[in-house]
């Protein structure tokens, strides 16, 4: 089968319902004699509950039910949330219970809930349940937490330190020894949130005839949310139901679990009604997990011709109260450093720091953004110090195509070697430089020099690691019907899965991508299914639903060969036909092939083949697949206001093959957006308590349209070796690269002030206050 | 906290009537009172714009307006900018086919701001739109495909044919 529409840009089938306002996000589905819930939630960052009073908010009319600790069912008293990412070097790996009981660990943590008649009532009643509070010393400042002196984010815990670990390769000590240059810096990166449109929600119910849940979820993964409520509530496979509807954006946050889910289906248990939960922007402030705080001390040894020799430091990464996702984001931060360069010699030791706000798990990037940056600054400052251009310190820094694959000599979070499948890092840059035109920055800047405007550029190369494991699986089923239906997993939430998953479907069936129905994220439909994040589902799902698609296509052929006696090589699909190739006459409809597959009752089976036109496959990728880009912005910086002004911006995007270009740039553009936010404006501030300040969009700064820069999108397609398509994953590399580039460009932006900077992001008003008298006299 | 007072008021074309609690807002009335789910909530304080619909022709968000006070008005939701057979707006077509959406949740308040936008200005500049749109957030698209789309959609509308 040619490819007709992998690769093909269409419009997205998920459209004429959104555009239409007849979407079903999960705040949208009305099941009769649905109760809505409100939280109370602790109002200090660390306290002792000694009691809460709930009498007054039960004698509330129109409440129903109100919940603390206490009145929780069993297991919920007993088992806390799972650690989803176990992992030997976590020492204090605390989770939380549905509802806190003693303690509460940070502000807005759940310590009981009200279900009423309205949400109106239930936020009513639960202003009204008393807290006796008695507070404790929080712990705030991540690097701060580690020293002995802190008090503890956990009354129980021996210290702040939740895990240690290092990632190694190579002899550092002996590559710093008689290095000509070593260069050290301390980087401090605030990573912000998700913030995603849709807040987080659930529709729970339960049938008290079967004993089993059915919850409709706003989540990246049906599947895994499952698994935890099983596990939390100690239920079998056959009670929980899990499904995901349309999802206003997930961005790493909602592939968690969190204590209000449990609580609300035990909630809907209890009370024979459907329970809805619909998380306000300030829950989502204070509840939903963020990315926040790493602060790194590194150091780079580079030779006389600014080749590295080695790079090493500590990282210390703030976990917040508990540990939901394990290590992997400051594993995965770790073990970005590297990206496209020769890396002989690294070290890093990695402290991941409890404190008393809530936990921080993959953001878009998933830590990436942080382990680019560090690399990039680093790789400015050898520029700098040796006088070289930056671009020419990278250049002479690159793994080169031809030592492809190559092993960069560390362990990724997959539990594999960290190994490069493909990507050509010189031609990357280069291309990506001839788009900016980087040469003729020099006299643009001069000009602008002149009329007293500041102008930088700043380059950002990052390797990302896609398409991680463990699978993604796919069942293809062709119904009596003849309609065709990918069933999967996999859980969008803006990527286009319905489009992109039924174009690979297509070309192996000779039909088109529209006559192709994606069924996503609904645990009924397909046994096993991790859901998506970490830029995973082209290539896990993708696969998968190809490999399903092809085995369906064999099968139509067989049986369609039968039917007609003849051989089925000799029968080709096309437009919902089995037909002989060259006879067009001579053929059978999927619908007639579809009937004769499933089989008549007292019936043999034709050729004694299984029942039914249909495959499951679960594409077990063995290792990661490397996706690489280059980023390049140009900035104005008004000295007298710290404003920053993003002039042009370019991207050299390589993702391997692509299914439909347009969705692919739609990622990379709306990525890089993100990175802009990051840079330039996403800030979660909390005051010395761990009490957050930043709880609405007037105190947290998302770009808007005004702050985007028109995005110029190339791309390199270097196809994957490690899956049948040649896929890649598109949906992180947008914002990885961005920080970096456009602080670097704040910075050279800067150079006449001498100013540098190792944070991100960065206001307006620290760019004035980094200037400081520098600037005065300077202004046009 | 029962206070209720007589609403009526015309939807898309068609008018309704309740009694609703005076603390209701326009978004919850929409969406759980008649129904209309297109009109989205995000953030309740009237920054994030997913809520925007027109009250007589003019962009309001409804998480900022109580239902009794779009008594006697005439309201417009994402549900009505369709034709009554189904064929989508000019904008609407135009952000289907340059892929202007991801997860669409913004979308709705995004097409009613526009909407109101291209009513009165058929050659919006790109920096007008930016402009226009910063009242509402799009935390998916970066924004660039949704000027592209209202830049074609002016641009039909300034021919004045149909859409393909």
């Amino acid at each position: 089968m040619g490819a007709k529409w992998l690769g093909a840009t269409v419009k997205r089938k998920e459209d004429p319902a959104l555009l239409t306002g007849k979407g079903h996000f999960v705040d949208d589905i009305h099941l009769p004699g649905t109760l809505h819930a409100a939280f109370v939630r602790s109002a200090h960052a660390h306290a002792r509950i000694r009691g809460v009073d709930t009498s007054a908010a039960r004698a509330m009319p129109g409440v129903h039910l109100v919940l603390t600790f206490a009145d929780l069912p069993q297991p919920l008293r007993t088992n806390s949330l799972p650690l989803l990412v176990p992992h030997p070097a976590i020492t204090q790996g605390f989770m939380p219970y549905a509802l806190a009981s003693n303690e509460a660990s940070y502000a807005g943590e759940p310590l009981a809930v009200v279900v009423a008649d309205s949400r109106y009532i239930a936020e009513d009643a639960a202003a009204l349940v008393a807290v006796d509070y008695e507070p404790l010393p929080a712990v705030c400042d991540c690097v701060a937490a580690i020293e002995p002196v802190s008090p503890v984010a956990h009354a129980n815990a021996s210290s702040n330190i939740a895990a240690q670990f290092t990632v190694n390769h190579g002899d550092c000590h002996a590559a710093f020894a008689d290095a000509p240059h070593v260069f050290g810096e301390r980087i401090f990166l605030h990573r912000g949130g998700a913030f995603f449109m849709e807040c987080r929600g659930i529709v729970a119910t339960h049938d008290a005839v079967l004993d089993a849940f059915t919850i409709y979820l706003s989540s990246q993964g049906s599947h895994r949310i499952k698994r935890a409520m099983l596990d939390v509530l100690d239920l079998h496979d056959n009670q929980m139901r899990v499904i995901t509807p349309d999802v206003g954006g997930g961005f790493g946050p909602k592939g968690a679990f969190y204590p209000e889910y449990p609580t609300i289906a035990v909630s809907a248990k209890l009370l024979g009604r459907p329970v809805k939960w619909i998380e306000d922007r300030h829950e989502n402030f204070l509840a939903t997990h963020q990315e926040r705080d790493q602060c790194w001390d590194v150091e780079i040894a580079v030779d006389g011709e600014a080749k590295i020799r080695g790079l090493r430091g500590r990282l210390i990464h703030d976990a917040g109260a508990f540990v939901p996702w394990g290590i992997v984001l400051p594993w995965i931060a770790a073990t970005t450093v590297p990206g496209p360069y020769v890396l002989p010699n690294y070290k890093m030791d990695i402290v991941v720091a409890l404190t008393n706000k809530i936990s921080t798990t993959p953001v878009r990037g998933a830590g990436r953004p942080q382990g680019v940056f560090v690399m990039e600054r680093l790789m400015d400052r050898v520029a700098r110090e040796l006088e070289l251009d930056p671009a020419e310190v990278r250049r002479r820094n690159f793994i080169m195509p031809e030592q492809m694959p190559y092993q960069v000599g560390i362990i990724f979070r997959d539990g594999r070697p960290v190994i490069y499948d493909s990507g050509d890092y010189p031609a990357s840059q280069t291309k990506a430089l001839e788009a900016a035109d980087y040469a003729g920055f020099a006299a643009r800047q001069a000009e602008a020099r002149r009329q007293g405007r500041y102008l930088g550029i700043g380059i950002s190369n990052s390797v990302e690691g896609t398409g991680l494991g463990p699978y993604e699986g796919a069942t293809v089923r062709i119904s009596e019907t003849g309609k065709v239906v990918v069933y999967t997993g996999a859980t969008p939430q803006g990527q286009s899965h319905k489009t992109t998953l039924a174009q690979i479907a297509a070309d192996s069936l000779g039909i088109s991508y529209e006559d192709v129905t994606v069924a996503t994220a609904d645990t009924a439909n397909i046994a096993f299914g991790m859901g998506s994040f970490a830029a995973r589902t082209a290539v896990n799902a993708g696969s998968s639903v190809h490999l399903a698609a092809v085995a369906v296509a064999e099968k139509i052929r067989q049986v369609a060969g039968e039917m007609m006696e003849v051989s089925p090589g000799d029968l080709e699909l096309r437009e919902g036909f089995a037909q002989v190739r060259g006879v067009p006459g001579l053929r059978r409809s999927f619908r007639e092939i579809a009937v004769k597959a499933v089989g008549m009752p007292g019936f043999s089976m034709a050729g004694g083949l299984p029942p039914g036109l249909e495959n499951t496959a679960y594409f077990t990728p063995e290792q990661s697949t490397y996706a690489n880009g280059t980023h390049i912005a140009e900035v104005e910086v008004d000295i007298e206001t710290g404003q920053v002004s993003i002039l042009r911006y370019t991207v050299l995007h390589d993702c391997g093959r692509m299914i439909n270009p347009a969705v692919v740039y739609g990622q990379v553009v709306g990525g890089v957006a993100h990175g802009v936010g990051n840079a330039l404006f996403e800030r979660l501030v909390y005051d010395d308590h761990a009490q957050p300040l930043s709880v609405n969009f007037g105190d947290y700064f998302l770009p808007l349209a005004t702050d985007v820069p028109h995005v110029d999108v190339h791309h390199t397609e270097t196809p994957s070796p490690l899956n049948p398509l040649g896929l890649k994953g598109a949906g992180e590399g947008g914002t990885i690269a961005a920080i970096a580039a456009i602080i670097a460009a704040v910075e050279n932006a800067l150079s006449p002030f001498g100013v540098t900077i190792a944070e991100a992001p960065i206001s307006p008003q620290r760019i004035v206050e980094l200037l400081g008298d520098a600037a005065l006299g300077r202004t046009r | 906290m029962t206070d209720t007072r007589h609403l009526k008021l015309r939807v898309n074309d068609r008018e309704y009537e309740r009694v609703v609690e005076t603390r209701l807002t326009l978004a919850d009335f929409l969406r759980h009172e008649i129904g209309l789910t297109g009109t989205h909530v995000g953030c309740e304080h009237g920054v994030c714009g997913a809520c925007t619909v027109l009250v007589e022709g003019r962009s309001c968000r409804s998480c900022l307006l109580l239902a009794v006070q779009a008594h006697g008005r005439e309201i417009r939701t994402v549900e009505g900018l369709a034709a009554a057979d189904g064929t989508l707006s000019p904008l609407q077509q135009a952000f289907w086919e340059t892929h202007a959406l991801q997860c669409g949740f913004c979308i709705p308040g995004v097409l009613m701001t526009l909407t109101e936008l291209l009513a009165a200005n058929q050659t919006p500049s790109e920096a007008e739109i930016r402009e226009r749109i910063t009242g509402n957030i799009c935390r998916c698209t970066g924004y660039q495909s949704i000027i592209e789309a209202t830049l074609l959609a002016a641009e039909r509308l300034r021919q004045g044919r149909e859409v393909a």
